[in-house]
């Protein structure tokens, strides 16, 4: 990568530098990632993809704010990150991320009024609008507990995307899902992108899924996690040749290591 | 590979079968009513009530049911009853709003301090296993023959069990749900009220329905023991008084009053509020 390309680019958005993240367990501290760099520019699927125990998710985590590196930083439009906020918003693996006792309109709405960001027949409007761009019109007065796991997870990103934060940061939305659900979301959340052309920082262990969803790929390696590489992805519609050809070169890289042992047994 | 055939079938129509949705006779309707059976069951133990109490012919150990029917609504009409239980209920609202917030202020402290945790921790397990009636004889003495003797001993049946079900609860709560909380920005007393509260409310609203228990039944007992509180008597009172004068009819209509204000609390309000939150959330099934 030469200097000369990367002066060419506007400042990123967000700034990962020599970021290091260590956590502790009743027993042990265990550091999560070694010196990890990346930048993300404005409108990027960027997708951060590796076997567990990589500290993809806990990385997430720095950049949400709800763990401070124990060296380098994570700035955000400039900003130095030191805790969670509405500019960052999270959408998580598990189901039970809605609150269970707000209807779906509401659970959007009330993350709208609490950051402070609109009030009143505002947000509601707001609400109803990101509803119905992930096609929820018809369960918006259900509460969470009436939907299924695709349709929970669906108002989880409409209530991300509602915030119109600067980053959307997504802990592996789609790893619960059945096969089929976990398809069509995929394809949904492309196309929302398509409309809006929001950034997105994306967590996921699937290589088919990264190559799929994203359009730059850091690939971290295990124990701790550190950074292996940083790819472009092929653009979307490209011949799927090209995807499978990245997803099996990707496939190389990650398990190399594991590959050379085997051959030496 | 195997020379086996393909099965395909097509679906019968629905006119084939028997019964595809058949509605069930009154009586099978009747049966699954709950509150009709428990009904029924009630009028049962009236009538045995009775029966007994007949055969037995003496009202100093067993009043029948009428009596007993005819002394309560003999209490309602004079104004007695109503007025010594509405006396109860006062002291007992009083009692349950006290250890309401001393739990909800315990509580607090300890989901967001560790010391708070520690101490909470600490007196709950030393003082949930003492009776509330055993302090009765150290309220008196504290706080004299009155209302607050009473207040004291109510408090403390309400507020253990409500600070530990109130911090299980919290404690239980999903880290991602704390996660979604800061996300939006909250933190400290305000992620407690608008996510930590609403998220433990199932076992909030089990804690209070234990802790009205253990106060109703605290407060009848002190009243038993002490009896007047400020010149006017509360049910325990009542009963106790009736007692005296053997009036025993008047004794079982005091328990029927208890008994009826108990599930009335119990059966409306607890379940109005239960079906209005936990249930209507999918919280509780």
């Amino acid at each position: 990568m030469g200097s000369a390309l990367e002066q060419t680019l506007p400042p990123p958005l967000l700034d990962v530098r020599g970021v290091t993240l260590q956590y502790k367990t009743r027993e042990h501290l265990v550091t999560a990632t070694y010196r990890v760099d990346f930048a993300v520019q404005r409108s990027d699927r960027f997708i951060l993809l590796g076997p567990s125990g990589c500290g993809k998710s806990t990385l997430l985590k720095a950049v949400g704010g709800y763990m401070a590196p124990v060296e380098g930083e994570i700035h955000l439009k400039g900003q130095k990150i030191t805790r969670p906020g509405p500019d960052r918003m999270m959408v998580f693996q598990e189901f039970d991320q809605l609150l269970p006792w707000k209807t779906v309109r509401q659970n959007v709405a009330f993350a709208l009024e609490t950051s402070g960001k609109l009030r009143g027949k505002a947000a509601d409007d707001k609400a109803m609008q990101y509803i119905e761009k992930v096609h929820l019109t018809r369960f918006a007065d259900s509460y969470p507990h009436m939907l299924s796991g695709g349709m929970k997870q669906r108002v989880a990103i409409a209530r991300g995307m509602a915030m119109e934060p600067d980053i959307l940061l997504m802990d592996e939305p789609f790893a619960a899902l059945d096969a089929l659900t976990r398809q069509r979301m995929q394809d949904e959340l492309l196309g929302l992108w398509e409309e809006t052309k929001f950034t997105v920082l994306f967590v996921t262990h699937s290589i088919a899924e990264a190559v799929k969803i994203g359009n730059r790929i850091l690939l971290l390696s295990p124990h701790p996690g550190q950074v292996k590489a940083e790819m472009n992805s092929v653009p979307a519609g490209a011949d799927p040749a090209l995807a499978a050809a990245l997803e099996a070169r990707i496939h190389d890289m990650l398990f190399a290591d594991k590959v050379e042992e085997d051959e030496h047994v | 590979m195997s020379d086996r055939p393909e099965i395909m079938h097509e679906p019968r129509g629905a006119q084939d079968f028997g019964v595809v949705e058949k509605e069930l006779t009154v009586f099978e309707r009747l049966f699954n009513m709950v509150w009709l059976r428990k009904c029924i069951l009630l009028v049962l133990i009236a009538v045995i009530w009775e029966v007994y109490g007949r055969h037995l012919d003496n009202q100093l150990l067993v009043p029948t049911f009428s009596d007993t029917v005819t002394a309560l609504w003999g209490g309602i009409k004079s104004g007695v009853l109503l007025d010594r239980s509405w006396t109860s209920v006062k002291v007992l609202l009083i009692g349950f709003s006290t250890g309401v917030f001393l739990a909800a202020v315990l509580t607090i402290l300890a989901i967001t301090t560790q010391v708070g945790t520690d101490f909470l921790e600490t007196v709950t397990a030393m003082f949930s296993p003492l009776p509330a009636i055993a302090l009765l004889p150290l309220a008196l003495i504290w706080f004299g023959l009155g209302i607050g003797s009473l207040i004291f001993v109510m408090v403390h049946s309400v507020l253990w069990p409500l600070a530990l079900n109130t911090h299980a609860g919290f404690r239980a709560v999903s880290p991602t749900l704390r996660m979604v909380g800061r996300n939006y920005g909250l933190s400290g007393l305000g992620l407690v009220l608008r996510i930590l509260i609403p998220a433990a409310f199932p076992s909030i609203l089990a804690g209070l329905k234990i802790g009205w228990a253990f106060a109703w039944r605290t407060l009848i007992a002190a009243e038993l023991v002490f009896g007047v509180a400020s010149g006017k008597g509360g049910l325990g009172w009542y009963i106790f008084e009736s007692k005296n004068q053997l009036d025993i009819p008047e004794v079982f209509a005091g328990l029927l009053t208890i008994i009826m204000i108990g599930l009335l609390v119990e059966n409306v309000i607890f379940r109005t509020l239960e079906n209005k939150t936990v249930r209507r959330w999918g919280m509780q099934t």
